[in-house]
């Protein structure tokens, strides 16, 4: 399952050089650099949005209203004056409690019904598997009414983001699903051979599985924390009459409105709410791309 | 004797395996099933929140279907986007994932920007495009009015702001490029060499070799792609409200939709009727049609048989 991060080609043959072999290499190297291009035209579709934010975000409020496209003059206390705005850094924080502390409940919360899927054996298994991709596949609007009426009537908990961080201690589906598939991938003789050994279930989850399981249990926390990062429905629901307690998303399209003249306050304050992402994606890249691979191919 | 202690052992199993599962199921009752049967319930009341709910039969669901004036353009634009934006990330995710794989030179260089745009949180994704596609002032009508190409109004105008969508789409390719990318690389090679043998062109390796060996994952990525198309919602509702220049926070002002409705989508028009027209009961409707179409096509990924996701074993 693990995807090769590196295709190698091989070494080329060595022949005499024939004139056929000479069109051949002609040939590979004309491959090369229409590949290559095609690349190198791809990666600009996909960089140069992130190049005119960060250009814009350094330029003065005039400037963005020209068709320039270079900052004539580099402000980079447009950053300063987007931390200062009152409520950024409270948003920060927000942000960080609802996706830290969901990522921790959902993780502890879905391994046991992962492992349980996808290790025991027992009546309704098929069903339960079928239930949890129903789920994973359910949009959060179908069941948002009685959502927040349980939350806001019975509860009393609108305003807040618990009614976000609260459901992710009893497992999520999406990382139920992930973690299954992963565990199918540890071959059934290490637990056997702890079976024999006399160890229980719980142990080897904790003991057996938890050490083996790392790589997918990276994926499911980084996807779990970039979704709440990223949620912009949950906290719009439960958290909009209360600025207090909004998250960066949220935050970020008010911020827009506030400064509605002002295009480079805005995309400064974009990137700020980009960078976390795109930081922990360099220091993680294996894991979201085995993440990914997990929920399509095999399994 | 032994039928007593096997007996306590396959309770014991059983309790074990119910206890394994007891946040899922307690998630599953409280978050789930609850929540699906009130949906049902409250459409058929008449609901908003502060008075007592009451029974109106279907009034809700004909209400919803003759009479709400934005249900109608929203199932438009879904199909729109799902016809449309589903088929142009299927193949820009199969033509990136297939360029991804032949590219030698800095191989992983390339891979890394082609799935950054994935990660970028949707809110901010779609700031940065309404400013890009800007017709005003934006980078991209500069570029394109600089070759002299009359450049569209994108988010501004109707018959443009869908494709504008289906561009920001397009863009957050990184999962299916994935996807496709390790299917690819799973395609046994010794067929494209047999067939090199038998002289076949580039273009029939990829026809009668690429394709038929990925079939499953193309449908998979059409499948959840059309799933993912009918939840669409953050980006057309932030791009609606930017480019309409009409933003506070709790957006009680913005009429959904900007420009001409063209931007609708089911989840929008359920937070329309549910928390800012506060009826209930016809946001409950909408909940129902949004169900089933998801569910739908999920039932249609689970297939006991050549499904493609596997349930069991």
């Amino acid at each position: 399952m693990a995807v090769p991060l590196k295709e190698r080609s091989p070494a080329p043959p060595k022949a005499p050089p024939t004139p056929a072999h000479r069109t051949a290499r002609r040939k590979a190297l004309l491959h090369w650099i229409a590949v290559h291009s095609l690349g190198v035209a791809a990666a600009l579709f996909f960089v140069l949005p992130f190049v005119f934010v960060v250009l814009t975000s350094l330029m003065g409020s005039q400037q963005t209203l020209t068709r320039d496209l270079i900052p004539t003059t580099w402000e980079w206390g447009n950053y300063t004056k987007v931390l200062d705005t009152p409520g950024f850094l409270t948003w920060w924080r927000n942000t960080l409690v609802y996706a830290g502390l969901g990522t921790v409940l959902t993780v502890v919360s879905s391994l046991p019904v992962a492992y349980a899927l996808a290790k025991f054996r027992f009546r309704g298994q098929r069903l339960a598997m079928m239930l949890v991709i129903s789920m994973m596949m359910l949009p959060p609007q179908v069941i948002i009414v009685p959502m927040y009426l349980f939350w806001a009537k019975e509860l009393d908990l609108a305003g807040s983001l618990w009614p976000l961080i609260i459901p992710m201690a009893f497992g999520d589906a999406f990382a139920i699903f992930l973690l299954r598939q992963f565990l199918l991938t540890i071959p059934n003789e290490y637990l056997d051979a702890a079976r024999v050994d006399g160890c229980g279930e719980l142990r080897i989850l904790l003991k057996v599985i938890l050490p083996m399981a790392k790589p997918g249990i990276a994926a499911v926390a980084l996807f779990q924390f970039f979704f709440a990062w990223n949620d912009y429905f949950g906290p719009q629901i439960y958290a909009s009459e209360n600025p207090a307690a909004w998250t960066l998303s949220y935050g970020l399209e008010s911020f827009k409105g506030a400064h509605h003249t002002d295009w480079n306050l805005t995309m400064a304050a974009t990137v700020l709410v980009m960078a976390p992402v795109i930081l922990v994606f360099f220091f993680a890249q294996k894991a979201f791309v085995e993440g990914v691979t997990l929920t399509g191919v095999k399994g | 004797m032994t039928t007593y202690t096997l007996r306590s052992k396959r309770r014991r199993a059983a309790l074990r395996t119910a206890a394994f599962l007891s946040p899922w199921l307690i998630g599953f009752s409280v978050f789930f099933a609850y929540p699906l049967i009130s949906t049902v319930y409250f459409s058929f009341m008449r609901y908003d929140g502060i008075r007592p709910p009451v029974f109106d039969g279907l009034d809700n669901w004909t209400y919803v279907f003759n009479d709400y004036p934005l249900f109608w353009p929203a199932v438009q634009n879904t199909l729109w986007l799902v016809l449309v934006a589903v088929t142009c990330r299927v193949a820009f995710g199969l033509g990136i994932g297939l360029l991804i794989t032949k590219i030698k030179t800095g191989a992983g260089v390339f891979r890394t920007l082609f799935y950054l745009p994935y990660l970028a949180p949707p809110v901010a994704a779609t700031l940065a495009f309404v400013f890009l596609l800007n017709p005003g002032t934006g980078p991209v009508n500069s570029i394109l009015e600089s070759f002299g190409i009359s450049a569209p109004g994108w988010f501004t105008d109707p018959t443009w702001s869908k494709p504008a969508l289906t561009i920001l789409a397009v863009w957050g390719i990184g999962d299916l490029m994935v996807i496709f990318m390790a299917s690819l690389l799973d395609v046994p090679k010794e067929q494209y060499e047999a067939s090199k043998l038998d002289g076949a062109s580039p273009w029939q390796q990829f026809r009668f070799i690429t394709l038929p060996n990925i079939s499953p994952i193309i449908l998979f990525a059409v499948v959840t792609g059309v799933i993912q198309a009918m939840q669409y919602y953050t980006q057309p509702l932030v791009a609606g409200k930017v480019a309409s220049g009409v933003i506070g926070g709790s957006g009680q002002q913005f009429e959904p939709g900007y420009p001409d409705k063209s931007t609708l989508t089911l989840p929008q028009i359920i937070y329309n009727a549910g928390f800012q027209r506060f009826d209930y009961g016809a946001a409950a409707v909408i909940a129902l049609v949004l169900f089933g179409l998801s569910m739908l096509f999920t039932a249609f990924l689970m297939r006991s048989r050549g499904g493609l996701i596997r349930v069991g074993d």
